[in-house]
């Protein structure tokens, strides 16, 4: 079964919890299949399994409690993209231990989670991450410059009151 | 471009979404600017823990044998139609697969592994202790990996030879563990890595130029079960001359 670890992996941290992530990919499985004649050939077939899952979460109950309560229109200028200077405590991060850093990431939102594991995890480019969260790519380069603002602050609070 | 005009592109620069013609100039610009470079270095450290947390999760035996049937069930009603589109469906999964395999993310998967070849090699050479043991002789830094690493490999003669050995060290790539042996010559400092081959089949392109990208000489190649890696910033003969002795040490 082709992308199911990948799916219940990005499943699980959506959903954080084991139930809602087997539930949230049968559903996409079931989706898949009975939208399969929508799909495009030639178009990118992961991206289209990846949204379809997302968009199966964001209409669960789990996800509707997620959803930002603030617009993220804001974010559309990418000539906005936060630039974060290197510093010797950037450095120390990156040895922070895999708990510290699934740690940090369990406490970011939902949208700044989802877009690390697409880039990260999925290794997916900027245009298949666009494709699957139906977004321009300046969100996606300004929502990832943000997500991992956001993660590298988490980590070095957890860091400092550690 | 200044410095400043690239910081805003560092994140494109580390997941490679720069054109080729950008992706260059700032390649050349980061040789030359520490601030850059330890900027770029922390980013692809990051990423690097990112992906290494970001796989967590993994289904349930159970809930595998649950799914497995009901992916390729007949259903109740137009079972011809569903039936084809099933079987349209893992097709195109495994098509899918397997153009990701032999096409970007091979590409991809390359660049990443040797780009965290280089990075274990800076990060050692920046490092206060680069070696845990600390040896010119291979009878004394050859035993010292036995029991910390799953395989034995052998270290060439280096009498007549202008390298010298400086010790060596554990090092991990893509979670597998392996031995990182530093070697100097002429004051360039140069790492050879040694990993089993196993533990990276797939994930590397052999044919690649990606070597030619990076911002150091490396040299790559496979004998014995044991995937080889000699980099440093050393010229690209020197390189070649280091390779050529592990090489002949498996002939």
């Amino acid at each position: 079964m082709p992308l199911f670890d990948q799916l219940y992996n990005f499943a699980h941290w959506l959903t954080q919890n084991r139930e809602e992530a087997e539930d949230l990919v049968q559903e996409t499985y079931t989706k898949s299949l009975k939208g399969f004649p929508s799909f495009q050939l030639g178009t990118n077939f992961q991206a289209w399994m990846y949204r379809i899952l997302r968009n199966t979460f964001l209409t669960s109950r789990t996800g509707l409690r997620g959803a930002p309560s603030v617009s993220l229109d804001s974010e559309e200028d990418a000539a906005d993209l936060a630039v974060v200077a290197a510093t010797p405590e950037t450095i120390l991060l990156a040895h922070a231990s895999d708990e510290l850093v699934q740690s940090a990431m369990d406490h970011l939102p939902v949208h700044f989670r989802e877009i690390l594991l697409l880039c990260e995890v999925e290794e997916m480019s900027y245009q298949e991450i666009a494709q699957t969260l139906s977004v321009p790519i300046g969100t996606v380069m300004s929502r990832l410059s943000r997500a991992r603002k956001a993660l590298r602050d988490r980590l070095q609070g957890q860091l400092q009151s550690g | 471009m200044t410095c400043e005009s690239w910081k805003p592109k560092l994140d494109a620069y580390v997941d490679g979404e720069l054109q080729s013609e950008e992706q260059r100039a700032f390649d050349a610009h980061v040789r030359t600017c520490p601030s850059c470079a330890a900027d770029a270095l922390a980013r692809l450290q990051m990423k690097r823990s990112i992906r290494t947390a970001g796989k967590r999760f993994t289904p349930s035996t159970e809930f595998r044998q649950r799914m497995q049937p009901r992916i390729a069930a007949k259903p109740k009603r137009s079972p011809g139609f569903i039936w084809v589109t099933t079987t349209a469906l893992v097709a195109i999964l495994l098509v899918v697969d397997l153009t990701a395999i032999y096409s970007g993310r091979e590409r991809v998967r390359t660049q990443r592994i040797y780009s965290e070849i280089a990075d274990l090699h800076v990060a050692t050479l920046a490092s206060a202790s680069p070696v845990d043991v600390v040896s010119t002789d291979r009878h004394t830094v050859k035993p010292w990996f036995q029991g910390k690493i799953p395989f034995a490999f052998d270290l060439p003669d280096l009498q007549n030879s202008e390298f010298s050995l400086l010790g060596g060290r554990m090092a991990y790539l893509d979670q597998s563990p392996g031995a990182q042996l530093i070697y100097e010559l002429r004051k360039h400092r140069m790492s050879v890595f040694i990993f089993r081959d196993g533990s990276l089949r797939g994930k590397l392109d052999e044919n690649s130029s990606l070597t030619k990208e990076l911002p150091f000489s490396m040299e790559a190649w496979s004998q014995g079960g044991l995937r080889y890696f000699v980099i440093g910033d050393a010229g690209a003969a020197d390189i070649d001359r280091l390779a050529k002795l592990f090489k002949s040490t498996g002939s």
